[in-house]
């Protein structure tokens, strides 16, 4: 038992192996408690297809060098900056969404460009520098909010106050769109079979990518800036490049989360979602240095479900207080703070 | 070997230096600059921004002091202090449930957080310790975990595994702490022991004669063979490490000072406020200490008293004025709120850019130079 | 007998991963004298160094066999502060100095003059105060033992390189219990005054009655200033005398003699062959340690050259500076064209290839396939090794046929012992891992190929098989081939040429026949010397 046990976290690392047993002792309380197991399943597919871009996302920057992009709110606002954009220019339905994505790169390209120069400078901080640069650019942009000359009556406030609201309903505008693009039902709950197609195709292109000149680079620079080096690549412009997709994936990653979730989150609404999206990569076993896209895959799919279930199953048990929510901050910060003392550990 | 007088020569011109001066101290120059254009603009009376300034210093800036010492020892910015925080509220919610009002309360307070705080400090330090270079972005995540342990204890196993049944604190269904707390019965136990008013400005003498026993407790501390050890470490662990000092020892001993001190602070903080958010009063405390200390002039690597005190008492000058000065500006209060927090936030990140600039400039010059 | 001596190494062995790198050592080092340990890189000093001083290397790498005996005791120095505890001092060629710290709070760091006060006496020796005063007292006796005379309340930021040194000795001098001091190239960053000044400092302490082992390259400070010498070479002590003894020219034969196997027997007639493949003029290369401070040298088409040297002199900086991996200055033609210099791609393009002396650093992708690591570098320069995608001319990916084709035919050409083309190299032995770096070489279809030190680290047998392999690139196809090595043995088993390189510069060039002696001098900067000693 012991060794099986030792030859399973080698290969897996301890935070899969924990999530995964947590998820089904969580699965099993849910069968125990009678929930509504095929609503259970749906939630789990709304949250993956929900939260799989963002989480897409830090591949590039890990593997470009520049590690876990905690600076990733900075394309989360590129893309709600675009989607505002699309809402402003009254369009709706799939063409909100996709007006909304093709406008996000720009943004998310000029955005990762300025940050990847900087991420350049700050060798080997740039997780420290990554947070604050990232605390910072959503507090500059709270500001943003307030004063952007926006007109729709959808997004600023009826009545009195300054600027956009905090949150600004999608319902009539691409909300859902992806969700229920080819949807079906399976045991009576509607898959969200758009997201997740889409979550797949990004997943593809983002793999294809690292089997290009640019991607095979990129994985040479950040595995090894002195061998890059000494080899012809320019280490500096693949943490850029890299960054940039990173921002990009962030900037397409907000709008698809909001299609699903039905609501933009301005102000500090995107303060802690990088968060999120470096933890699930770090459950799929992803380190600082080194991520795919099984990693996306199951990490997402691990810990969104666990979210998604642990819901439901947790506030039958324990009614009072948001106990789901403290333990969606244990699993996230936990997570993080290994992968930290394990990357200590091997200098 | 006549190069002495070399020194002594160089030594002299950079005493004159103005612009030196004003290199130095840049940032608080400028922090100055836009604190009087702040109280400008908000056109608020002196004595009412006095007041202010000193309720804010007696009740921020011990926690800001807490921060010197791990900076001294090359740890950077301590962003575990919140685990601190949580300690003194520990001890606060003790004495809520012990119902212990008044100087005693307040004393008991300090009592029953300390050893909360070192088996805190103690822990947060190993792993710290586990993490060398990597301190501030493992105290902060650290903080946030922590934060969730917190509020897993408190929200679950008050009334469960903690027995308490006191309505008064505890949520309607028998378990959880209340989201705030009511903690008049130590309201300004401290501040209001000795009170002098000059020319209408209250000063709560107690309160900030405890600011002043830490800064020479602060202050002896660093004459000791313990603070050289700190002052080595800061330098270059390595060279501290051969040298024969218990580099590991010497950093826990850093992170629980301030871990201790982080509690007392927040226990003082607290008792002026009146209330305890249960759940969010901790979690700003480290950005707000950190971005006051910076604004002082201090950074990653250096921190003294005189900075932590002007810092505070410049941070939250503009902590005063701003929202009154958004509104007079553009009508809105809240671009002042979200203006500080920039400031803030923006503050932290600047000065760990530079840190990190600077630290990536010398390792790149040292390979130029060999 | 035994008692004069003040430390014993008897028969010390030390073995890295199964390497030997000390072999049956024996030191003997007499109280109050100047012992000199010479030795080229790799002859074993710095192991044996961190024996005496317990380095948690050695244990953590299986501890070393033999016995050690100071002041007559045989003694089991586990760490650091074990030889700290006898009285073994090291001045260490970094400075273990902090800059933000006085003279004297350096002098005494970690000893510290410490006085109780009312909180120390509850809390514990931890809160004493320091008391800078006696502090002072102390550094400044210290100081004026060296002859130094400066105020010991300064910083050490700023202070020049030499005084440094001293503050450095001032600390050793300063463990009222030293015995023994050992000086680890302590010339090497200073001037020539410096250097003089810190020769007679260290005359002024063994008088005292302090033993110094001194650790240097330089040959003519050991026969200034040493009492009696030792002389290492591959991990064995080769020799032992007492210095009135020594010549330049003896200590230099023994240093670098040993027995030659040439593994090309004809000398070869490309002597005769004059065409210049690629000219080097006034190089410079800001590579720490490895400085080049101006050479000029020229490699022939089809040779093979090989650059020789001590540790230090800049032998390593050539290559690395020509494929533009350190800042480098001056000018270097191939043929008639000019290379642009710190330009890695352009070198590459350029039909140069380098295989690095930092195997596992700079060489490998440890946790990459072969195979990638073998097609990268030509895929990213030569854009080789790719296919478009779908057809689109614009998207192109990897050709995974392609490489593995490729990666099969090196792999059997190569002969690198794997269990298949996709196997992580850091799972491959040492002289597999180096073929895989040959063989990305290789890909690139080089013109010219700079090889450093490659074998280093790999076990005997196979570097045999690695030299074997340079010869055969060279002579089937054609490759020029610069070879630098610190062990002149394999030099002088397959080069043409030798370069020999001393403080940056280009000190001659010799045939691999040349004597021991000639090849001992040039490498200790004294070729120039050789009639009058």
């Amino acid at each position: 038992m012991k060794e099986f046990w030792k030859r399973i976290t080698d290969k897996y690392g301890y935070p899969k192996v924990l999530i995964t047993i947590f998820l089904i002792i969580l699965c099993i309380i849910a069968v125990i408690q009678q929930q509504n197991l095929p609503g259970l399943l749906k939630d789990s597919l709304v949250r993956i297809g929900m939260n799989g871009v963002l989480v897409l996302a830090m591949v590039p920057s890990i593997n470009s060098g520049t590690g876990l992009n905690f600076g990733l709110s900075i394309g989360i606002l590129c893309g709600i900056l675009a989607g505002c954009i699309s809402i402003e220019l009254k369009l709706t339905g799939m063409t909100a969404l996709i007006a909304a994505i093709l406008m996000s790169i720009p943004f998310s390209v000029i955005a990762g460009y300025l940050y990847g120069l900087l991420l350049n400078r700050v060798k080997g901080d740039e997780m420290t520098v990554g947070t604050y640069m990232g605390f910072s650019i959503v507090s500059l942009m709270c500001i943003g909010w307030l004063l952007l000359p926006f007109q729709s009556p959808d997004m600023i406030w009826a009545i009195g106050g300054k600027g956009l609201r905090t949150t600004i309903a999608l319902a009539d505008k691409f909300g859902k769109v992806l969700d229920d693009f080819l949807s079906f039902n399976v045991l009576g709950e509607p898959v969200p079979t758009g997201s997740l197609l889409f979550f797949g195709l990004m997943c593809v292109i983002v793999w294809l990518f690292f089997k290009t000149k640019t991607g095979v680079a990129m994985i040479a620079a950040g595995d090894n800036a002195k061998f890059a080096a000494a080899n012809g690549i320019n280490v500096n412009q693949q943490r850029v490049i890299g960054t940039i997709l990173s921002m990009v994936l962030g900037g397409i990653g907000i709008v698809i989360y909001a299609q699903s979730f039905g609501f933009f989150q301005l102000y500090t609404g995107p303060l802690m979602m990088p968060f999120m999206a470096v933890s699930a990569v770090l459950i799929g076993g992803a380190s600082a240095k080194k991520a795919n896209i099984a990693n996306v895959v199951s990490g997402t799919t691990l810990f969104f479900a666990l979210l998604a279930i642990s819901l439901p199953v947790i506030n039958k048990m324990m009614p009072e207080g948001n106990l789901s929510e403290v333990i969606r901050i244990i699993v996230t910060y936990g997570v993080i703070l290994y992968a930290l003392t394990k990357v200590g550990g091997d200098n | 070997m006549n190069t002495q007088i070399d020194i002594s020569k160089r030594k002299q011109t950079s005493k004159i230096s103005f612009m030196n001066i004003l290199a130095n101290y840049s940032v608080p120059i400028l922090f100055v600059i836009i604190c009087m254009l702040g109280i400008y603009a908000s056109k608020l009376n002196m004595t009412y921004i006095l007041n202010e300034i000193v309720i804010r210093l007696s009740r921020n800036l011990f926690l800001v002091l807490a921060l010197i010492i791990p900076v001294m020892a090359g740890m950077g910015l301590n962003f575990a202090i919140v685990i601190g925080a949580m300690a003194g509220q520990i001890g606060l919610i003790a004495i809520k449930v012990l119902d212990m009002g008044g100087f005693t309360g307040f004393l008991m307070a300090l009592l029953i957080s300390t050893p909360f705080a070192l088996l805190f400090g103690y822990g947060t330090g190993q792993i710290l310790n586990k993490t060398k270079g990597k301190e501030m972005i493992t105290g902060l995540m650290l903080g946030y975990f922590a934060n969730g342990l917190y509020q897993l204890v408190f929200l679950t196993f008050m009334g469960t595994i903690i027995p308490v049944n006191n309505p008064e604190i505890i949520l309607s269904g028998g378990v959880g702490l209340k989201n705030a707390l009511d903690l008049k019965f130590i309201q300004y136990s401290l501040d209001n022991l000795i009170k002098l008013d000059i020319a209408g400005v209250k000063i709560p003498v107690v309160t900030i004669l405890f600011i002043l026993v830490l800064c020479f407790v602060l202050r002896f501390v660093i004459k000791t063979k313990l603070g050289q050890d700190f002052r080595a470490l800061g330098q270059d662990i390595n060279i501290a490490e051969v040298s024969g000092i218990n580099t590991n020892k010497t950093r826990l001993i850093a992170i629980t000072i301030s871990t201790v001190l982080a509690a007392w602070g927040q226990i003082i903080f607290l008792q002026n406020i009146g209330t305890l958010n249960t759940y969010n009063s901790h979690e700003q405390v480290g950005m707000f200490a950190i971005a006051a200390l910076l604004v002082g002039g201090a950074s990653v690597t250096k921190a003294t008293i005189g900075q932590a005190v002007v810092g505070t008492l410049l941070f939250h000058t503009l902590f005063i004025v701003s929202p009154f000065a958004g509104k007079n500006l553009f009508g809105d209060a809240q671009i002042g709120e979200y203006f500080r927090s920039f400031i803030a936030y923006g503050v932290i990140a600047l000065s760990l850019v530079l840190h990190a600039w600077q630290k990536y400039m010398k390792e790149h010059n040292k390979e130029k130079l060999g | 007998m035994d008692e004069q001596y003040i430390l014993q190494l008897k028969n010390i062995s030390k073995e890295y991963f199964g390497n030997k790198v000390l072999k049956e050592v024996n030191l003997n080092v007499k109280a109050g004298e100047i012992h000199a340990l010479v030795g080229e890189n790799g002859a074993g000093k710095s192991t044996l160094m961190n024996i005496i001083f317990g380095m948690p290397v050695i244990h953590s790498t299986g501890g070393y066999t033999g016995e050690i005996i100071f002041d007559g005791k045989t003694v089991d120095i586990k760490s650091p502060k074990d030889a700290l505890d006898l009285g073994i001092g090291m001045v260490h060629q970094e400075f273990m100095l902090l800059p933000g710290f006085t003279i004297t709070e350096n002098i005494k760091l970690n000893r510290e003059i410490t006085k109780h006060n009312p909180v120390s006496r509850i809390l514990g020796d931890i809160m004493k105060s320091l008391d800078i005063k006696a502090m002072r007292k102390d550094a400044k006796e210290d100081l004026q033992k060296l002859g130094m005379d400066i105020d010991e309340w300064l910083p050490i930021q700023g202070l020049p390189v030499g005084y440094m040194q001293f503050v450095e000795i001032a600390r050793e001098i300063d463990k009222k219990n030293i015995r023994l001091l050992v000086f680890d190239e302590p010339t090497a960053v200073l001037t020539e005054s410096e250097a003089e000044k810190l020769l007679e400092a260290m005359k002024k302490i063994s008088s005292q009655g302090i033993a110094i082992l001194f650790i240097t390259h330089r040959l003519d400070e050991v026969l200034s200033v040493s009492d009696s010498i030792t002389i290492m070479r591959d991990g064995e002590q080769v020799s032992h005398m007492n210095t009135k003894d020594a010549t330049l020219a003896k200590i230099a034969e023994l240093m670098v003699g040993r027995k030659i196997e040439r593994v090309v027997h004809e000398i070869r007639e490309s002597k005769n062959n004059n065409e210049i493949i690629m000219t080097i003029k006034n190089l410079k290369v800001n590579m720490p340690g490895e400085e080049v401070k101006g050479l000029d040298l020229e490699v022939k088409k089809g040779e093979i050259l090989g650059i020789g040297g001590l540790a230090g002199q800049g032998k390593i900086g050539i290559a690395n500076g020509i494929m533009g991996l350190y800042k480098s200055s001056g000018e270097v033609y191939l043929g008639n064209t000019k290379l642009e210099l710190n330009n890695t791609r352009k070198a590459i393009e350029n039909k140069l290839a380098f295989v690095s002396e930092d195997r596992r650093g700079v060489g490998l992708l440890l946790d990459t396939s072969i195979e990638m690591n073998i097609v990268i570098t030509s895929m990213q320069v030569q854009n080789r090794f790719l296919k478009s995608l779908f057809g689109i001319k614009l998207f192109n990916i990897k050709d995974d046929k392609a490489i593995r084709s490729w990666a099969l035919k090196m792999i059997k050409d190569l002969d690198i012992r794997c269990t298949g083309p996709t196997q992580l190299t850091r799972r491959l032995s040492g002289g597999n891992q180096q073929k895989v770096c040959i063989a990305r070489a290789l890909t690139l279809e080089p013109e010219i190929l700079f090889v450093s030190e490659p074998t280093r680290g790999i076990d005997i047998g196979a570097k045999k098989l690695v030299l074997d392999l340079l010869v055969k690139l060279n002579r089937e196809l054609g490759v020029t081939i610069v070879m630098t090595s610190s062990e002149l043995g394999e030099l002088r088993s397959i080069c043409d040429r030798i370069a020999i390189i001393y403080d940056g510069k280009l000190e001659g060039i010799l045939n691999p026949t040349d004597s021991d002696a000639d090849f001992g001098l040039m490498m200790a900067g004294k070729y120039g010397a050789k009639e009058v000693v």
